[in-house]
């Protein structure tokens, strides 16, 4: 890292836990690289079986989306209810929706 | 039930190692250098405690005098923990904490208990084998975390790289004990019930080798010394280790919570 900070990089962690559902951020931690971020991940977030398979991601990857243009991005869909599936009845087979 | 003398021991020892390891880990809990790093200590620490109840349950089964794996554990004195002398020594090196002599430690003490567990996983001795095969995996995660932090440190600064050199040559003289044979453990061996720990040795070389020549450390040459904790004659260090451990059960003894 040319980071001359002495603080470790931070990561983001990603948990899936069970097959057939998606990753889920479950939170972040500092690790010197990659393969540690991993190993490190698994005793933070998975010592009670909540995942199957884990993704880091470093956090300085990650472009957000700024709170103040929360505005902006998100009020003009507050009142734009035909886009929301509410007509539709869900089978009790899906879940996770 | 009471079994072959012999049998009794060798879980004994294998229960000691995991307990008295297990125990010097936790003392890294609360004051671990980082806050993933102490979580990652604890629950390397948790997962050999919890082998060692599973292994002092088996061996106070196998003795047959009703002694339960806490009167093993809490109730014995010095001369009859059977943990290799490696496992007892502090974390560091007087009052000090030592992240490079405790990351040492469990890469060497690791790397031959990922290959003893693999092999007593096929013991005739069905409780240990399934012990063994649970602990196979545990095992594998705590020689990931120690190998990864070999590398690193190793290969990391040169302040790091000296500590871990220096770590490495102050443990590497108790790993002879890993190999001298004796009584106890030829007859288990012959009784298919556990393993010759010697013919693991290439193995454990290979291993070793591998990860110190990623991490740019440079293998200690072999020693006279033998430490002979197996044996029940231990370092000056396990007699506090045990005073800490045990007091509490000690003071209260059946206590339950």
């Amino acid at each position: 890292m040319s980071d001359k900070s002495t603080q470790w990089p931070l990561w983001e962690v990603f948990l899936r836990s069970k097959q057939g559902l998606d990753h889920r951020h479950c939170g972040s931690l500092h690790a010197v690289d990659a393969a540690m971020a991993l190993q490190m991940a698994r005793d933070v977030y998975t010592r009670r079986m909540e995942g199957v398979s884990i993704w880091v991601v470093p956090s300085a990857a990650i472009t957000a989306s700024a709170p103040e243009d929360k505005a902006i991005d998100f009020d003009p869909m507050a009142d734009k209810i035909y886009r929301h599936p509410t007509f539709y009845r869900l089978p009790d087979e899906v879940d996770h929706m | 039930m009471t079994a072959d003398p012999a049998h009794i021991d060798y879980v004994t020892r294998l229960g000691d190692n995991a307990l008295v390891l297990g125990q010097r880990l936790a003392e890294w809990c609360g004051h671990g250098p980082v806050l993933e790093e102490d979580l990652a200590l604890t629950n390397i620490a948790l997962d050999l405690i919890g082998q060692a109840r599973l292994l002092l349950a088996h061996a106070g089964a196998l003795e047959g005098r009703g002694r339960n794996e806490d009167e093993l554990a809490f109730q014995r004195d010095e001369p009859d923990f059977r943990n290799w002398t490696l496992m007892e020594l502090p974390n560091g090196v007087g009052k000090h904490d030592d992240y490079a002599i405790t990351i040492t430690r469990n890469f060497l003490a690791g790397a031959l208990h990922k290959l003893l567990w693999q092999a007593l996983s096929q013991s005739s001795d069905p409780e240990l084998a399934a012990i063994a095969a649970r602990a196979t995996k545990e095992a594998g995660a705590h020689w990931r975390h120690a190998s990864e932090w070999m590398v690193r440190l190793g290969d990391g600064t040169e302040l790091s790289h000296q500590r871990m050199q220096a770590a490495l040559d102050r443990l590497w003289p108790y790993t002879e004990e890993f190999w001298t044979p004796d009584p106890i453990e030829k007859a288990v061996a012959a009784a298919g019930i556990g393993v010759a720990t010697a013919s693991l040795r290439p193995a454990w070389d290979a291993t070793v080798d591998e990860v110190l020549a990623r991490a740019t450390l440079v293998r200690p040459r072999a020693s006279e010394f033998r430490s002979t904790g197996k044996l029940g004659s231990h370092s000056e260090h396990l007699g506090f280790l045990l005073a800490e451990m045990q007091s509490l059960a000690r003071q209260h003894p059946g206590a339950s919570w």
